[in-house]
């Protein structure tokens, strides 16, 4: 702000109002400039999001028939079908989602409602943190050694399993927590109150009212085990299976294996192959959240 | 005649007395919570296997190639026929240079997307922007490899003619639009969480929303910001797909990046997609590899923990 030479007649005046003008027109420029800008940076991460899904669909949808999921993987692109992969994926789930949540769920009991506050409580907590941050990848070497190798899994789903169970535990551990810190003390009070035991009235008051926020949780953090491809890998998951698993113990493949395999061949019908397991592979996490949305706009209790 | 009430209290006293001497009631309320504190263990086994498992490994790998050679070599030749040569320098570059350019395309749009997200959306633009970023951040990471090789790769080869299909900027790239969605929204929360109080004051200042958002809320919550960042990095050093898919698989020591690069992730599925033979030195290189990765993402995780505690601003 420039002060301005005091004129005769006139009454002081430090401050120069076209100065000021000026300048404030000039930082509501920037002001403008800058929100279009932030919002300019926000579309474009949605735009890419946007153009990677009208890729693959436009890529994909011409090699989704009926006989893509009746068809096991093939060296001709038409013939190449995604059954096993598909199949495989489930048998996956069927051991994840009991494994992760088993633990998951208590592990959160455990910190919420028992744990008091000592050094072995807090390196627990702690742990669970640094242990969201590990890579994936590492975790397949942790299957590799332990699962597949010490305990004799071989590639099977059960060692998988574990190794994915591993993988989402601390997501599902801290998604269980929230759900159970949401239930509020009078509840557990009242239920004391009526002579129910710690236990009982974990079982019957906390846990029925945590449990759709925990099922959200879950489905999310299952959802990122059927996407995750890197530690399948590592553990040594074959990709060209021409049958269907029987058992926890056989060898399988899974969606995201096939679809690595598809986009690693250098033919260009391959290509659109790997697009079509990519919507299969996106329409099963399209229906697990929707889902997990459903659970929590339908069961969820607000206190 | 005896009156009702005192007969019934009786028997409810009698109830609780009874319930009070269950004991099985009274075993499963001891049981329980050793029951939960194992399972709590699980976690903390997991990790204990996992260092137990890098460590052991490691140390059995490095009897067969000198630990030094390892740490300071800048050739990475595992598969040579003649001498195979374990120098993780390359890899680590090839990390390096996914998780820069990565950085470079995710901090400026994420943090942007961020201010804009909690200083100028309404709150319909909020409901729907927000969880439109939570789905970039569900998207599996072979989804983002493959549209990296696929589109983003022959996008920029027409732009820079000189790129190899394999290379460093796609990837890099592709990597940084995985982590934008984290870098927005836990800098959101950081930002939103600066009280309404302090904008109102700078605001009657007569400041303006960007310099209520640049100079009031961005230092409160820089705390909040900066680890959203190092969390965000350690992501992108940890990420495996999308460099193996289009990254290549030429470890090189050097600052190119339009040519096939290697990063530790990707040595590690190079190898496991292969038949390394259980026992031979490349077997227990990913070992000594992964436990590099390992130490790399522990430091960043460790860094944003001490950057929350520290700076934390409480108000």
């Amino acid at each position: 702000m420039r002060i301005t030479e005091q004129q005769p007649g006139v009454s002081k005046r430090y401050i120069d109002p076209d100065s000021v003008t000026k300048r404030m027109d000039g930082r509501k420029v920037i002001n403008t400039v800058f929100r279009s800008l932030f919002f300019m940076a926000t579309l474009v991460a949605l735009l890419v999001l946007g153009i990677l899904f009208y890729r693959i669909l436009s890529q994909g949808l011409g090699f989704l028939s009926a006989e893509f999921f009746q068809n096991f993987a093939s060296r001709i692109p038409e013939k190449a079908g995604i059954k096993a992969a598909l199949v495989g994926s489930l048998w996956l789930m069927a051991v994840v989602a009991p494994v992760s949540m088993f633990l998951g769920i208590g592990t959160a009991i455990y910190l919420e409602e028992y744990a008091k506050k000592n050094r072995i409580n807090d390196l627990i907590r702690m742990n669970i943190s640094n242990l969201a941050g590990v890579p994936s990848v590492v975790f397949g070497l942790l299957g590799l050694t332990i699962f597949v190798r010490a305990l004799a899994l071989g590639n099977s789903i059960l060692a998988a399993g574990f190794t994915m169970s591993l993988l989402i535990l601390p997501v599902i551990i801290v998604a269980a927590q929230e759900a159970i810190r949401a239930v509020p003390q009078d509840v557990r009070e009242a239920s004391y109150g009526m002579g129910a035991t710690k236990w009982q009235t974990i079982v019957r008051v906390v846990l029925p009212s945590a449990i759709p926020g925990i099922l959200t949780g879950s489905i999310l953090a299952l959802s990122r085990a059927v996407g995750e491809t890197a530690p399948l890998i590592v553990i040594g998951v074959p990709v060209i299976i021409h049958f269907l698993p029987t058992g926890v113990t056989d060898t399988f493949t899974a969606l995201p294996m096939q679809i690595y395999d598809w986009a690693k061949r250098p033919q260009a019908d391959f290509q659109q192959v790997a697009s079509a397991g990519i919507i299969v592979l996106m329409a099963f996490l399209l229906f697990m959240n929707s889902i997990a949305v459903l659970i929590r706009n339908k069961f969820q209790k607000r206190y | 005649m005896v009156n009702p009430t005192t007969r019934e209290r009786a028997s409810v006293q009698e109830l609780i007395a009874k319930a009070g001497n269950n004991k099985r009631k009274k075993a499963i309320e001891k049981i329980i919570p050793v029951i939960l504190f194992l399972i709590a263990g699980v976690s903390v086994l997991t990790t204990i296997g996992i260092v137990a498992t890098l460590i052991f490994e490691t140390v059995t790998f490095f009897r067969q190639v000198p630990i030094l050679s390892f740490i300071f070599g800048t050739e990475w030749l595992p598969f040579s026929n003649k001498e195979a040569k374990f120098g993780i320098l390359p890899l680590i570059a090839g990390t390096l240079k996914i998780t820069l350019i990565a950085v470079i395309v995710a901090v400026p749009i994420g943090l942007a997307a961020a201010i804009y997200l909690s200083e100028y959306a309404s709150d319909t633009a909020r409901r729907i922007i927000k969880p439109v970023l939570e789905v970039l951040a569900g998207v599996p990471t072979i989804v983002y490899g493959f549209f990296a090789l696929t589109f983003v790769t022959p996008v920029l080869q027409t732009i820079i003619p000189d790129l190899k299909i394999f290379n460093a900027l796609s990837p890099g790239i592709v990597v940084g639009f995985m982590i934008i969605p984290m870098i927005a929204s836990l800098s959101e929360d950081a930002m939103s969480a600066v009280p309404n109080a302090m904008r109102e004051g700078a605001l009657a200042m007569g400041a303006t929303k960007f310099e209520v958002a640049i100079k009031v809320v961005l230092p409160a919550a820089l705390s909040g910001i900066l680890a959203s960042v190092v969390l965000a990095t350690s992501r992108a050093i940890g990420e495996t797909m999308i460099v193996s898919l289009a990254g290549g698989s030429t470890p090189r020591f050097d600052a190119n990046f339009t040519d096939s690069v290697q990063t530790m992730t990707a040595y590690i599925v190079q190898v496991s997609t292969g038949d390394a033979g259980y026992g031979t030195p490349i077997y227990y290189s990913i070992y000594a590899v992964g436990f590099t990765l390992f130490l790399f993402t522990l430091l960043m995780n460790f860094l944003a923990s001490r950057i929350t505690k520290r700076f934390r601003e409480a108000y």
